[in-house]
C-alpha cells in the first residue's frame, strides 16, 4: 500500500470519475446531488490518503521518497516514474487540500450540468497532482499539458460573460509556451540520453551555449504558466471569467506549476544559463510587483483586482527562486504555498458575496460588515495574510524573500519591498470600499450571512494560514533539505564552469 | 518460382480476386445485393488482414524485384485495410438512404485498396504506376459516385483532371530517371548512387517531378488545391475514405521511392520535403481557421497532419519512418472516428455539414460530443490523448536529425491549429443547442465511435504495440 501511495493519491480522483460516470442515473436532480456527493467524498478520501504523505515523509534528506517506478515506452526510455522531495510534497498537498473544498464552494453556485463539472474537477486534481509526482520528463509533460483540458472546460462552459475569449487565450497561450518546452525536452533527451529527472537534477551535463537556448524555451512555458509581465495578460481574463472554483484552482495550484518548473528543471538543468538569465528574471519581476500592483488599484472589478494581486506576488516568488539562496528559495517556496491558500481563500470571498448578488464590481457593494459580520472577520483575516501582516503566512514568505534578495541584490530588494506597500494600498482599499462604510445600497440590506458551508470552506484554510504565520517551522523542515541541496548541486556546478555568454547563441553551436 | 512469387502476393492475389467475385455477385443479383457485396467486403478484408498478419511472411522481392514483401509494407497494409474497412461499414447506412445504394461502391473500394497494396509494394517504378492509377482511377469513380449530384461529379471530375496531370508529372519523371539510370528497379536505382559520379542533374529533375507527383497524391502544399473541394464535394464516407487509406497507401509510396532507391540523394531531397512540410504545415493551420464546412475542416487538416508526417520523412532516419508510422496508425483512428460523428450529423432526415450544425451537442448528444472533442484534442496534440504521441515520435526523429528550425516552425502551427479544433470543442460545449442530430446513430457507428473513441483516449495507457510494431516495420527499410 505505501508503495504505491503516491500513484493511490494521483489516480484516486478518476475512481471517483469512473463512478460519476457510470452508476450515477435518474433524473437531473439526483444526478447533480450524486454527483456532488461522490466527488466530495472522492476529494476527501484523496486527502486522507495524501496526509499519509506528510505523516511518512522524512524530513531532513533532500533524496526523493515514495518512489515507484513502471516500465512505460521502453524503447524511449520512458518509465513511469513518481516520487516527492522536499519541494513537490507540499504542493501535493496543497492540491488536494484545495480540492474538496472548491467541490463544496462550488455546491450551491454551480447548478447546471453538474456532473460534467465534477468529473472535470477530479480529472484536474488527478492531473495536477500527477505533475508534482512526475519523475521522468515526458511523464510530467503529459501532466502539465492535460490540464489545459479540464481547465478549458471549467473556463468555458461554466464561466461568466465572456468565457469563450477566456478559456481560449488561456488555452493558446499556454500551450504556446509549452510546446517549446517540449522540443526542449526532447533535446534535453537526446544530449543526455535519459528523461530520468533524479539523473537530470544531479548530473545534467548540458553544454552551457546549448543551455541559452533551452532554457529560454523552459522559460516560455513557465513564465505563461507563472505568469510573469508582459506575457501575463491570459490571467486576468481567466481568473475573472472563470467560476470561483475555478480562480481558486487557477490561483491556488496551477500558477505553481511555472514557479515549480523553474525550481525543478531550469536551475538544476541549466545551472549556467540561469545564472547568466537572473538580471532578465529581477527586472521582469520587479515590474510584475510594482506595475501590476498599480494596476491593481485601478481596478473596478474584485476578481481582477485579486487577479493582478497574483501576477505581483508571483513576482515576489520568482524574485526568490532565483535569489539562488537558501532563505530566498525557501521563502519563494513558501510564498507559493500560502499565496496558494491567501489568494484561493479571497477568491473564494469574492465567490460568496457573488453568488448572493452575482455581481463583482466592488461599487455595488459598501457597507457589509452591518449584515455580514463572519465574513468581514475571515475577509480581513485573508486581506492582511495578503498584504503580509506578520502572524500570518504571507509574512514569512515575503520577509524570507526580501532577505534573500537582499543578499543578491540590494536594488531588487528595495524595489520589491515597495511592491508590498503598494499590495497594503490595493487591499486595504479593496476592503475598506466593500466591508466598510454606511450600507446605503438597497439590494444589500437583505443580504445574509455566510452559512454553514460557507463557514466549513474557510475553517481549514484559516487555521492553515495562521499556522504558517506562527509556527512556519513546520514548513519549511519539509523543505530545507531539497532546498540546499538544490543550491549546493548549483553552486558546484557554476565553480566548474566558465560561464556563457550571449554572443555563443549564435556560434552555431 | 512462380509459386513462390504468387504465395508472397498472397494477401493481394485474395483480395484482388474476392472484389472479381463481388463484382460478378453484384451484377447477377443486381442492386438489391448491395448489402451483402458490403458484408462480404468487409469478410474479404478481414480475411486479407489476417493473411497479412498470420503466416509471417519472409521478406522477398517476388517477379524479379518487380514488388517487394517487407515489414514496413505489411505494417501500412494493415493501415490500409483497416481505413479501407471501416469505410464501408460507415458508408452502409449512407449509401442506402441517400440513393447511391449500388454493388459497385464496396467493389471499387476492393479494387482501390488492391491498387493500394500494389503501390505499398512497389519495387519498381512500372510497379508503381501500375498500382498508382489501379488505385487512382478507382477513385475517381466514387468520388463522382452520386452521379446526379452536381458537386459530387464535380468532385470527381476535379480530382480527376488534376489526378491525371500529376500522374503525368510522375511519369515524365520516370521517364527522366530512366533515361539516366538505365533502369526501373528501385534497386538497380539504388546502385546507381554508389558510383562516382552516377548523380547527374537529369536525375535531380527526374526525382523532383516524381515527388511532385506524389506529393499530390499525398496532397501536401503546394500539391494540395484539389484536396478541400474533392473532400467537400464526394460522397461523405468516400471523404472519410479518401482520408484514410489513399493518404497512408501514398505516404507509405513517398517514403519508399525516397529512402530505397533515392536515398543516396538525401540531401537533394531532404531540401523539397522540408519545404513541402512547412507549406503544408503553415497552410492546414491557417487555412482552416475560417472554414464553415466541417469536410472542408478536415481537408485542410488533413493536409496539416501530413505535413508532420513529411517532418518524419525529412529526418530521414529510422527513428522518423517509425515515427510516421505511429503517427499514421493515430491519424487513422482519429479520421475515421470523426468521420463517423460526421456521418452521424443528421437534422431532419437531411445531411447536414457545417460546423454551426454542432452547436450546443454535449446538451443533446453528450456521449456523440464527448467522443469528438477527444478527437478534437487529439489532433489539436494535446496530451494525453493519442495524437500527442504521435506528434511526438515526430518532433523527436527532427530534434534527432537537428531539423530544429522545422521543429519550431511544426510547433508553433501546432497551437494555430489548436485554434480551429477548439473551436469545434468550443461549438459542441459553450454554446446553446440549435437543433439535435437524428438519433439512433445505428449500432455500427457507434461500435466505431467507441473503439477509435477508446483508442484515441487510452493510447497512452499501453503504447507498446503500435509503437514497437512501427519501430519494427521502419527498421526493415534500413538493411544493416
Amino acid at each position: 500500500m505505501t508503495d504505491q501511495i503516491l500513484s493511490i493519491v494521483t489516480f484516486l480522483p478518476l475512481v471517483g470519475v469512473f463512478f460519476i460516470l457510470v452508476f450515477i442515473r435518474g433524473d437531473e436532480e439526483a444526478v447533480a446531488r450524486n454527483a456532488r456527493y461522490t466527488a466530495l467524498w472522492t476529494s476527501l478520501v484523496t486527502f486522507a490518503v495524501s496526509l499519509a504523505l506528510w505523516f511518512g515523509f522524512e524530513r531532513g534528506t533532500p533524496e526523493f521518497q515514495f518512489v515507484e517506478e513502471y516500465e512505460w515506452i521502453p524503447s524511449l526510455g520512458l518509465t513511469y516514474r513518481m516520487g516527492v522531495d522536499g519541494i513537490s510534497v507540499l504542493f501535493v498537498l496543497l492540491s488536494t487540500l484545495l480540492t474538496p473544498l472548491c467541490i463544496l464552494a462550488s455546491w450551491d453556485s454551480v447548478k447546471t450540468r453538474v456532473r460534467e463539472y465534477m468529473v472535470a474537477f477530479l480529472a484536474l486534481e488527478t492531473l495536477m497532482v500527477g505533475m508534482f509526482c512526475a519523475l521522468d520528463f515526458m511523464l510530467f509533460y503529459v501532466f502539465f499539458e492535460g490540464v489545459l483540458i479540464p481547465m478549458f472546460l471549467i473556463i468555458g462552459i461554466w464561466g461568466g460573460a465572456r468565457r469563450v475569449y477566456a478559456a481560449f487565450k488561456f488555452f493558446l497561450y499556454t500551450l504556446l509556451g509549452s510546446v517549446l518546452m517540449l522540443l526542449a525536452i526532447m533535446a534535453i533527451y537526446f544530449q543526455t540520453g535519459t528523461m530520468d529527472i533524479v539523473t537530470l537534477v544531479s548530473d545534467a551535463q548540458i553544454p552551457g551555449n546549448m543551455q541559452l537556448w533551452l532554457w529560454l524555451a523552459f522559460f516560455a512555458s513557465f513564465a505563461v504558466k507563472v505568469p510573469m509581465w508582459p506575457v501575463h495578460t491570459w490571467l486576468p481574463d481567466a481568473h475573472v471569467e472563470a467560476p470561483t472554483a475555478g480562480s481558486v484552482i487557477l490561483a491556488g495550484v496551477l500558477l505553481k506549476m511555472g514557479a515549480y518548473g523553474f525550481l525543478r528543471f531550469s536551475l538544476p538543468i541549466m545551472p549556467e544559463a540561469s545564472a547568466y538569465f537572473t538580471p532578465l528574471v529581477f527586472t521582469l519581476s520587479v515590474i510584475a510587483v510594482i506595475y501590476t500592483s498599480l494596476v491593481a488599484l485601478a481596478q473596478e472589478d474584485m476578481k481582477k483586482l485579486i487577479a493582478y494581486s497574483s501576477v505581483a506576488h508571483m513576482g515576489f516568488v520568482t524574485i526568490g527562486i532565483f535569489t539562488m539562496n537558501q532563505q530566498g528559495i525557501e521563502g519563494a517556496i513558501f510564498q507559493m504555498l500560502s499565496h496558494g491558500i491567501v489568494s484561493g481563500a479571497l477568491f473564494l470571498c469574492v465567490g460568496v458575496i457573488y453568488d448572493r448578488m452575482h455581481t463583482r464590481e466592488i461599487d455595488r457593494y459598501g457597507g457589509l460588515v452591518e449584515r455580514m459580520p463572519a465574513y468581514s472577520v475571515i475577509f480581513i483575516i485573508f486581506t492582511l495574510a495578503s498584504v503580509g501582516l506578520p502572524g500570518t503566512g504571507g509574512f514569512v514568505g515575503e520577509f524570507l524573500i526580501l532577505v534573500g534578495a537582499f543578499q543578491a541584490n540590494t536594488w531588487v530588494a528595495l524595489l520589491a519591498a515597495s511592491g508590498m506597500v503598494l499590495g497594503a494600498a490595493y487591499m486595504l482599499y479593496l476592503y475598506r470600499r466593500v466591508i466598510f462604510g454606511r450600507l446605503t445600497k438597497e439590494d444589500l440590506k437583505a443580504i445574509l450571512d455566510m452559512n454553514l458551508r460557507e463557514k466549513v470552506v474557510f475553517a481549514p484554510l484559516v487555521v492553515i494560514v495562521l499556522w504558517m504565520g506562527i509556527y512556519p517551522v513546520s514548513f519549511l523542515d519539509v523543505m530545507s533539505a531539497s532546498v540546499s541541496n538544490l543550491i549546493e548541486n548549483y553552486n558546484q556546478t557554476l565553480a566548474a564552469s566558465d560561464g556563457v555568454s550571449l554572443a555563443s547563441l549564435w556560434s552555431g553551436n | 518460382m512462380i509459386t513462390a512469387d504468387l504465395m508472397a502476393i498472397l494477401p493481394e492475389l485474395f483480395l484482388a480476386c474476392a472484389a472479381i467475385a463481388l463484382l460478378m455477385l453484384g451484377v447477377f443479383r443486381g442492386n438489391g445485393s448491395t448489402q451483402l457485396v458490403s458484408s462480404l467486403s468487409v469478410m474479404a478484408l478481414v480475411v486479407t488482414f489476417a493473411l497479412i498478419l498470420l503466416p509471417a511472411r519472409p521478406e522477398s522481392s517476388p517477379f524479379d524485384g518487380l514488388l517487394t514483401i517487407d515489414g514496413f509494407g505489411d505494417f501500412m497494409k494493415l493501415l490500409v485495410m483497416i481505413g479501407t474497412g471501416v469505410s464501408i461499414i460507415i458508408s452502409q447506412r449512407f449509401i442506402q438512404r441517400e440513393d447511391m445504394a449500388r454493388f459497385e461502391f464496396p467493389v471499387l473500394m476492393l479494387f482501390a485498396t488492391v491498387g493500394m497494396m500494389a503501390m505499398i509494394s512497389a519495387n519498381d517504378l512500372i510497379a508503381l504506376y501500375m498500382g498508382l492509377e489501379l488505385q487512382s482511377l478507382s477513385l475517381y469513380v466514387v468520388a463522382a459516385f452520386r452521379r446526379d449530384n452536381l458537386r459530387s461529379s464535380e468532385a470527381g471530375l476535379k480530382y480527376f483532371v488534376l489526378g491525371a496531370l500529376s500522374s503525368g508529372m510522375l511519369l515524365y519523371g520516370s521517364s527522366m530517371i530512366y533515361g539516366f539510370t538505365g533502369t526501373t528497379n528501385f534497386d538497380g536505382i539504388a546502385r546507381v548512387f554508389e558510383i562516382d559520379g552516377g548523380v547527374s542533374i537529369g536525375l535531380i529533375v527526374g526525382l523532383v517531378f516524381l515527388c511532385a507527383g506524389l506529393a499530390f497524391k499525398v496532397s501536401a502544399v503546394p500539391f494540395h488545391m484539389w484536396t478541400p473541394d474533392v473532400y467537400e464535394g464526394a460522397p461523405t464516407p468516400v471523404t472519410a475514405f479518401f482520408a484514410t487509406a489513399p493518404k497512408i497507401a501514398a505516404m507509405a509510396l513517398f517514403i519508399r521511392v525516397l529512402i530505397e532507391p533515392f536515398g543516396g540523394l538525401f540531401d537533394q531531397w531532404q531540401q523539397i520535403v522540408v519545404a513541402v512540410s512547412i507549406g503544408s504545415m503553415v497552410l492546414g493551420a491557417f487555412a482552416a481557421i475560417n472554414q464553415t464546412n466541417i469536410k472542408r475542416l478536415m481537408a485542410y487538416s488533413s493536409i496539416g497532419h501530413i505535413g508532420y508526417a513529411l517532418i518524419g520523412l525529412a529526418s530521414g532516419t529510422e527513428g522518423g519512418i517509425s515515427g510516421i508510422a505511429i503517427y499514421l496508425t493515430i491519424y487513422i483512428f482519429m479520421n475515421l472516428g470523426t468521420f463517423a460523428c460526421i456521418l452521424c450529423m443528421r437534422q431532419k432526415d437531411r445531411m447536414v455539414e457545417g460546423i454551426d450544425d454542432l452547436k450546443g451537442l454535449s446538451k443533446t448528444n453528450p456521449m456523440m460530443a464527448l467522443v469528438l472533442a477527444i478527437f478534437m484534442f487529439s489532433m489539436a496534440g494535446i496530451p494525453p490523448l493519442a495524437g500527442f504521441f504521435g506528434k511526438l515520435y515526430i518532433f523527436l526523429a527532427a530534434i534527432d536529425a537537428q531539423l530544429y528550425t522545422l521543429a519550431v516552425i511544426g510547433v508553433l502551427t501546432s497551437v494555430v491549429g489548436a485554434f480551429y479544433y477548439l473551436r469545434i470543442i468550443k461549438l459542441m460545449y459553450f454554446d446553446e443547442p440549435s437543433e439535435a442530430f437524428d438519433t439512433p446513430i445505428g449500432s455500427e457507428m457507434k461500435a466505431v465511435l467507441v473503439i477509435t473513441g477508446v483508442f484515441t483516449l487510452l493510447f497512452f495507457v499501453v503504447p507498446g504495440p503500435v509503437v514497437e510494431s512501427a519501430a519494427a516495420a521502419a527498421a526493415t527499410l534500413f538493411p544493416g
